[in-house]
């Protein structure tokens, strides 16, 4: 009888600390298939149980869904998924993982880890990593004799050149380059690699001063527009990833700049592209240094999690090293982890890897973290700024000029610079 | 019987009637749109954000207009709301101009008995059917300039020498919006219009028709005045609801300043900018934008509660 | 005399037909297009094709295999609900509002048109507690409470116009016998409108059955969620790509049931009824 009880009292508190984690990490799909395997695995191990919610993919509806249910704080979703640019929008109501992260922080790429802490506080673990690549067609540059393009004028040469050959040999429609024109999140992106490569600085820097050298600016900005119509279609201007994708990958081009994704579905079955593709790290400005803009998602924990200890495990799990191979192999996710990038099963898996280990030095992070709740007002002005540039409607010296305006302005709402306002 | 009460408390048990017939609309309203309307108001007087809405302070007008160290800030003084209410105005004009037209005309000749009459008026309510967020993509998938089908055909047919960007062009990109925004909602003005016709007594019609009156002319003496009050209800919400575009917008050209409508500007602020604030004073000046016009509207189309029979 | 007259005839015959066929192009064309992209194999879809360069069922199946019919069942007792609802509460409101004189229906007919004024993205905060201080997150009740304020104040000013548009000849006699407003509704207003609350039956129901940012906000799991929600969850293999043969796949499932619906509903829509009534 005292057995019995025994055995009961002992099988609640084992219920008792037994979780339920709710994550919310990708769509349906692939992607969520994936976060589903691996925390299954952290569940299977730890005796608690995940519980998986689906989260549109388009990034503006995640974050408008997030912003709703933490403004309330509402505990039901423990473990998110966020964007490399929302730590410094989410982070008051994100829990505090440094503690429980002392000993693999530094086994993440230094500057995501910079990038995750906001207020001295590590908001969010790295989880995988995005870089702006160069995709380029080998056939096109073999028949025309040209090479890999290493600084953007060469680029602009390059593309020119083999364009014009290509539409007197009967390819009218082919088009030098695409890249993301359209005024949203990707152009800055875009336009962060160009300036930074031109040695124009990285817009703000960490400590919160406007870091942006009006002249090299101006000249990265003025060789972008002068892409526009003549080795890029007009309509790059309302181009995100996928329009680029698809003037690309139906041959339509012989440079593109895009993410990682874009790899595995130019290798598809069915594609135009296939086998004919190759790619490299961005070019450099005629005198700096080749910039690839950063990207990727996160794991954070909310505040209002009635489980923190164990979302906090779980998110620790996903970001682990096992994990992240898993997901490198498995799904062409790419680690956070440097040392993964030496990992010979990891660079068996796809040529991917190896280029992309070597483009994350360049890795150049958007200012997201240091402006904090401002940066989205920061990045609207900076493309629109960039755009009118690239549509004409003001040249790029001018389009400079305001958008340092504008981030006066902005700063008058949101002072970054000065911590003890926070 | 109640035959012999007075018309004075006859009157009177009817408006009691007509408040207990409304009750149920007037409470549900009340309990789903007061709680947010009032709040959205209260908050756009304070400077609240979205990352800690309860802790915010009172700053009376300065979300609307504020004149600080000789510079004009607030909603009213952002020239990017002023370009928003003007490609606003245009959008809504043109797309419900010509939602009319083509509703009414289409709504006619499917009021004519013809074989097969039945599958094409649930044909042309598909365009209505297809939710917003795919058919504007379906859209910016079509009107792509590169593999897009429609200039792909308008090139096969010799229509255009270019391909033409369509979304990418500022001016261009307004129209491309209004385009679709026809194509999605004319079916609303047709079914309402059908409606309408179908409701109208056969006895004007049939007694002009036997006078031979050229149909054009009956169109206009007769059906037009007919039809109108719902016509004119009809065209009220396409406009109520095209000041406040928002997806078609946002999935066509994104955050683009130059076809941002007021709708997209209020979100922008309130969910990318977190400024429940700002946003919520950009939100009450859309409502206030919308009820201005609603009332010339109401004046123009004669549809003034008064004149209620 | 005659033959031109024959002549004339098949002329505007064949006008008629040419303007049927002009308008069904324009509204069916882009959903066979979603047609063709949705059978299309994922590697051509960046051909800009009339016809499908390949065929494949793989979209349906990936789309059907999900959540989605759970979805598409939520999305119908959503819109069935806030229909039904919608047209049994403004029915009342508008035999009220058309034809009893009383103070304040100026304000009131404002005040109703007033809540179809605000940006749906302001009252979406506002609307996020209302639901969580109901209890009602993630649940239909709380999209079929919110659907209301999208609904309610449409189908209220159109049923007043219908309603105004009855001869009164039928209301007075139907007064005549003693039937209160209730039964007058039901006896005279209900046949004789039978048109228009179909018409506003099935925008209202449209209107609920693709309206997106409420039902991704205040439903979470997959249970609760609806169509348009579910299609915004389709993705590839990462958050860039965008599935379009999926999405096309399910815009056009999802267009189906109603077009099935107009289809049901469209003898309700039928001629000549007021016509008959007013004689009888």
């Amino acid at each position: 009888m005292r057995l019995l009880l025994g055995t009961v009292l002992a099988m609640l508190a084992g219920l008792a600390h037994a979780a339920t984690v709710a994550i919310s990490c990708g769509a349906v799909g692939r992607e969520l298939e994936l976060c589903r395997e691996g925390a299954e695995a952290w569940a299977a191990r730890s005796g608690h149980t995940v519980r998986l919610v689906s989260t549109p993919s388009s990034g503006t509806e995640r974050l408008a869904l997030y912003q709703q249910l933490l403004a309330a704080r509402a505990p039901d979703i423990d473990v998110l998924q966020i964007d490399v640019v929302w730590p410094g929008i989410l982070a008051p109501h994100l829990a505090d993982l440094s503690a429980a992260a002392r000993a693999v922080a530094d086994e993440h790429l230094a500057s995501l880890v910079r990038n995750n802490t906001v207020d001295g506080r590590l908001v969010a673990l790295p989880w995988f990593v995005d870089l702006g690549l160069l995709y380029y067609r080998r056939d096109l540059l073999e028949r025309h004799a040209a090479r890999v393009p290493r600084t953007w004028p060469e680029l602009t040469e390059t593309a020119a050149r083999i364009q014009r050959a290509e539409r007197d040999a009967g390819n009218a429609r082919l088009w030098g380059f695409v890249f993301q024109g359209r005024a949203y999140e990707g152009l800055t992106c875009n336009a962060l690699e160009w300036l930074a490569s031109h040695g124009a600085g990285a817009l703000i820097d960490a400590q919160g001063r406007l870091d942006l050298r009006p002249a090299p600016a101006a000249a990265a900005m003025a060789l972008a527009a002068s892409w526009v119509g003549t080795i890029s279609p007009r309509g790059v201007l309302n181009y995100a990833e996928e329009e680029a994708r698809g003037l690309f990958q139906s041959g339509h081009a012989v440079f593109m700049r895009n993410w990682p994704y874009a790899w595995a579905l130019l290798q598809d079955a069915a594609s135009p592209v296939r086998g004919r593709v190759g790619i490299a790290t961005l070019p450099a400005g005629p005198d700096g240094a080749p910039a690839a803009a950063l990207g990727g998602q996160q794991l954070a924990v909310s505040r209002y999690s009635r489980e923190p200890e164990a979302a906090a495990s779980l998110a620790l799990y996903l970001s682990g090293r096992a994990e992240q191979k898993r997901r490198a192999i498995a799904g062409g996710y790419h680690p956070t982890r440097p040392a993964l990038y030496a990992d010979p099963e990891v660079l068996a898996a796809s040529p991917l890897f190896a280029v992309l280990g070597a483009a994350l030095d360049d890795a150049v992070a958007r200012p997201a973290s240091v402006t904090g709740p401002a940066y989205n007002r920061v990045s609207f002005a900076f493309a629109n700024a960039v755009h009118a540039a690239l549509a004409g409607q003001s040249d790029a010296a001018t389009s400079v000029r305001a958008f340092e305006r504008q981030l006066r302005r902005i700063k008058r709402r949101a002072d970054w610079a000065a911590p003890d306002r926070r | 019987m109640t035959r012999a009460v007075g018309p004075a408390t006859l009157r009177a048990r009817r408006a009691r009637a007509a408040w207990w017939l409304l009750a149920p609309t007037l409470a549900a309203l009340a309990l789903a749109a007061g709680w947010p309307l009032a709040r959205t108001l209260w908050l756009s007087l304070t400077d609240a954000t979205l990352a800690d809405p309860g802790d915010f302070a009172f700053v009376g007008l300065a979300n609307y207009l504020e004149h600080d160290a000789g510079q004009w800030y607030g909603v009213l003084a952002d020239p990017q709301w002023w370009r928003a209410v003007r490609n606003t105005l245009i959008f809504a004009v043109a797309s419900v101009a010509l939602e009319t037209v083509l509703g009414v005309a289409i709504a006619l000749a499917l009021d004519v008995p013809f074989r097969g009459r039945a599958l094409v008026r649930a044909a042309v309510l598909v365009p209505w059917a297809v939710p917003t967020v795919v058919s504007a993509k379906l859209w910016a998938w079509m009107l792509n300039d590169e593999f897009g089908v429609l200039n792909h055909a308008a090139l096969a047919l010799g229509l255009i020498a270019a391909p033409i960007a369509w979304t990418a062009d500022p001016d261009l990109a307004l129209v491309a919006v209004i385009v679709v925004d026809v194509w999605k909602s004319t079916p609303f003005v047709v079914l309402l219009v059908l409606a309408a016709l179908q409701m109208l007594p056969g006895e004007c019609y049939e007694a002009a028709r036997v006078d031979g009156v050229h149909p054009v002319r009956v169109f206009f003496r007769v059906t037009l005045p007919l039809i109108w009050p719902a016509l004119a209800v009809a065209i009220a919400f396409r406009a109520l609801d095209a000041l406040r575009v928002f997806d078609l917008v946002y999935v066509l050209t994104a955050n683009s300043a130059s076809t941002m409508s007021i709708s997209v500007y209020a979100r922008q602020q309130l969910i990318d900018f977190q400024d429940l604030g700002f946003g919520s004073a950009a939100s009450t000046l859309v409502f206030l934008t919308i009820g201005l016009a609603a009332i010339v509207y109401l004046r123009l189309a004669r549809l003034r509660p008064e004149e209620v029979r | 005399m005659k033959v031109s007259g024959r002549l004339r005839r098949a002329a505007r015959g064949a006008l008629f037909g040419a303007l049927l066929a002009a308008i069904l192009a324009f509204a069916l064309f882009p959903l066979y297009y979603a047609l063709v992209t949705s059978v299309t194999p994922s590697g051509e879809l960046f051909r800009a094709a009339l016809v499908p360069p390949g065929w494949t069922l793989e979209h349906y199946r990936g789309v059907l295999a999900g959540p989605f019919l759970r979805a598409i069942l939520n999305s119908a007792l959503v819109a069935a609900a806030v229909a039904a609802l919608s047209v049994a509460l403004a029915l009342g409101a508008g035999y009220a509002l058309a034809r009893i004189p009383f103070r304040g229906r100026h304000g009131v007919l404002l005040a109703i048109l007033s809540v179809s004024m605000f940006p749906q993205i302001a009252v979406l905060a506002g609307m996020f507690e209302l639901v969580r201080g109901l209890g009602l997150f993630d649940s239909l009740g709380a999209l079929v409470l919110s659907y209301l304020i999208l609904a309610l104040p449409f189908a209220a000013w159109v049923l007043t116009t219908f309603a105004r548009g009855v001869p009164r000849e039928l209301e007075e006699a139907a007064a005549l016998d003693g039937a209160g407003p209730l039964r007058t509704i039901a006896r005279v207003f209900v046949p004789l409108l039978r048109p228009g609350l179909v018409a506003i039956g099935l925008l209202v129901f449209v209107t609920a059955w693709n309206e997106f940012l409420f039902a991704l906000t205040f439903t979470l799991s997959d249970a609760q969620r609806t169509v348009p929600v579910a299609i915004a969850l389709l993705s590839g293999a990462s958050a860039y790509e965008l599935p379009w043969g999926a999405i096309m796949a399910a815009a056009v499932v999802v267009t189906l049931p109603i077009v099935a619906l107009a289809l049901a509903f469209q003898r309700h829509i039928v001629s000549g009824l007021l016509a008959g009534a007013t004689k009888g």
